[in-house]
């Protein structure tokens, strides 16, 4: 990537380095670091071309949440076909809520699609025979009109094909952009691709996909539907993950021992709510903020998922016991759904936390 | 947007060429308006893409089937018109979907499906039967127009509930068989089954994607009416209007061509001269 880019910007980065060496001897140590972080934004902007070679061809394998596709360990791009079909069902959002979703492949949030930085995506987009309305995909890994939206606008029954170079890495939201917008991502069409950096990602032992979204619905009706005025008040009945409450509790909660690192590829689907992220008892060891390709920040509490966005975060688990994903805009979690269980089961060590004295509340409401 | 009008121009010029608009043929039961259509009397209507500043348009009094086209009437139309008939349809004028919900040629199915609306029939099988019937489908703005009253007023765009009715109609699931049309609560107008029991063809359903001229717009770069994303907010009059954008996603789907399940159409006509 680097290569792609003009002699121009080359000639003005040097100068730049040049200058703030100069300054360097006047300002010391701190300049020197200075002008690295210069150089770093300066070298930042490139123009992106498809020039890795093509080589082979796989069909993707696509998983339902919170299942990720096996890390790519392949070294080279290769081309890759997506295919993904949109299905509108009535399914349960909440306990004697059922609601008409209308899904990426038959869940919510749809499939998890992985693929390596530079391969060449040939994206197949279905829509069932029995859908009332035309659906697309806008992915945001897509350079393109309307991240793919324009050229796959998909009549019931119908099928669109695009192709992409996933160029740049990164985890990205994707969602259904016809017309009208709200609606289909309010029902439940987003999803997520990451595109793998080249190097590949560090090997962890469980990576989970956790995606936030909320609901606006209808008052009545054997199966609920939107209700537009709550979504444009942006007051939201239920702010869930995976689709519906409890999705990531009980039998259903997400499982590790002791000792295991963790990744989880979190997005938002919005349609309107920006979350606050956060697993209560574990400190992200690692964040990858807004879904970008590198660790931005260690040691983080909790990070913000913006609405169409996402994060990646790390974090080895310590103790054993019930870690509880929230949105920390609280109402959200303790009134409306967003609250789901990662159990951590082996030994634990004093060390780490002990209780001293006083009475042990395991529900932290007991 | 050339692309799009250019192939409007060419299906309005091929449906204007075939051989089958009945044109002075004596009318048989099959084919007469009698007792099918009502009067829309003439009115003004605020479209959801206008051209820059124009506002609401007027539309003179037209006339239009209370109910859509039936699979019983249409068997009629291709049992008297072969060339319409699955087995017979030149594949540039109907997609493999065409009345592919049909035993055969001639048998639309038992006496409950043929009670329900023609599904699975092209914009240009929609227009031949209009006029071999000596109709026309409905402009997209007289559907529109129509199609914006409830039971109690003509235009209901601002009645809450009625937009509610409508967004809960279209996302409704559809049974395999449709059931027979006439079965919604008449509007103003008397009209039945213009939200929810399908979709309807238009006579430009491609409207929205050509009409704008960007001459005319005054601001000397074409106004691109996205279906897509946010975009698809860009120009419209009522942003709030969500069964519309439906509406006007599905529209932009189509070809003269295309076919799908949950598509159908009803005639209209020019109201009598002198009639209000």
């Amino acid at each position: 990537m680097r290569s792609a880019l003009l002699p121009r910007p080359v000639t003005v980065l040097r100068t730049a380095v040049f200058a703030a060496a100069g300054l360097g001897l006047l300002f010391g140590v701190q300049a020197c670091r200075d002008a690295d972080a210069a150089e770093g934004y300066a070298s930042s902007i490139p123009l992106r071309a498809p020039t890795a070679k093509i080589v082979g061809e796989e069909v993707a394998v696509l998983t339902t949440a919170p299942n990720v596709p096996p890390p790519i360990t392949r070294k080279h791009a290769t081309k890759v076909i997506v295919k993904l079909e949109t299905i509108e069902k009535p399914m349960r959002l909440a306990d004697g809520v059922e609601y008409t979703f209308w899904t990426f492949g038959g869940s919510v949030p749809g499939n998890f699609i992985r693929v390596r930085e530079g391969d060449l995506v040939e994206f197949h987009l279905n829509n069932h025979a029995h859908s009332s309305v035309p659906h697309n995909i806008d992915l945001h890994a897509v350079t393109g009109p309307g991240g793919g939206a324009k050229a796959s606008l998909t009549l019931p029954g119908g099928e669109s094909i695009f192709s992409f170079t996933a160029l740049n890495p990164g985890l990205y939201v994707y969602h259904c952009a016809v017309a009208p917008v709200p609606m289909h991502i309010a029902n439940g069409m987003y999803g997520m691709i990451l595109v793998e950096p080249k190097e590949g990602l560090p090997e962890v032992d469980r990576e989970f996909y956790v995606m936030q979204s909320e609901f606006y619905v209808s008052d009545s009706g054997a199966v609920r539907t939107l209700d537009m005025a709550k979504g444009i008040a942006e007051q939201p009945t239920y702010v869930v993950f995976n689709g519906s409450v409890g999705a990531l509790t009980g039998d259903d909660a997400l499982q590790a021992k002791v000792g295991e690192r963790v990744r989880m590829f979190v997005g938002n689907g919005g349609p309107n709510l920006v979350s606050s992220f956060h697993v209560i008892g574990e400190i992200f060891d690692n964040v990858y903020t807004e879904g970008g390709a590198q660790v931005t920040q260690h040691n983080v509490q909790t990070t913000l998922v913006p609405a169409g966005g996402s994060a990646i975060v790390e974090f080895g688990v310590e103790h054993p016991g019930e870690l509880v994903l929230v949105d920390h805009s609280i109402f959200r979690a303790f009134n409306k759904g967003a609250l789901g269980i990662l159990n951590v089961t082996g030994d634990g060590d004093a060390r780490v936390f002990a209780n001293v004295k006083g009475i042990s509340s395991p529900g932290g409401g007991h | 947007m050339r692309p799009f009008t250019a192939l409007f121009l060419t299906l309005t010029a091929a449906a204007a060429s075939l051989p089958l608009a009945a044109q002075g043929v004596a009318r048989m039961d099959a084919r007469s308006t009698n007792g099918r259509m009502v009067t829309i009397p003439a009115g003004r209507y605020v479209p959801l893409y206008s051209r820059a500043g124009a506002g609401a348009v007027s539309v003179a009094s037209f006339r239009l089937d209370t109910v859509p086209v039936t699979r019983a009437e249409f068997a009629a139309f291709v049992a008297e018109q072969p060339a319409w008939q699955r087995s017979q349809v030149k594949r540039v004028y109907a997609d493999r979907g065409y009345l592919a919900n049909w035993a055969s040629d001639l048998d639309a199915g038992d006496a409950l499906a043929t009670a329900g609306p023609v599904t699975g029939v092209s914009w240009f099988a929609a227009n031949a039967y209009c006029e071999w019937r000596g109709a026309r489908l409905p402009t997209m703005t007289e559907w529109e127009f129509a199609a914006a009253a409830s039971t109690r007023e003509r235009d209901a765009a601002r009645d809450a509930g009625f937009m509610r009715h409508l967004m809960a109609a279209y996302t409704a699931p559809r049974g395999q068989v449709l059931p027979p049309v006439g079965g919604g609560e008449p509007n103003v107008y008397g009209v039945r089954d213009l939200h929810g029991l399908v979709w309807e063809l238009v006579y430009d359903f491609n409207g929205v994607m050509v009409s704008d001229d960007s001459r005319a717009s005054g601001s000397g770069r074409e106004r691109d009416h996205q279906a897509y994303c946010a975009g698809a907010a860009i120009g419209a009059t009522d942003p709030d209007n969500y069964p519309a954008f439906l509406r006007h996603a599905v529209r932009a789907g189509l070809s003269g061509r295309t076919t799908l399940d949950g598509l159908g159409f009803r005639c209209a006509a020019d109201a009598p001269a002198g009639g209000h």
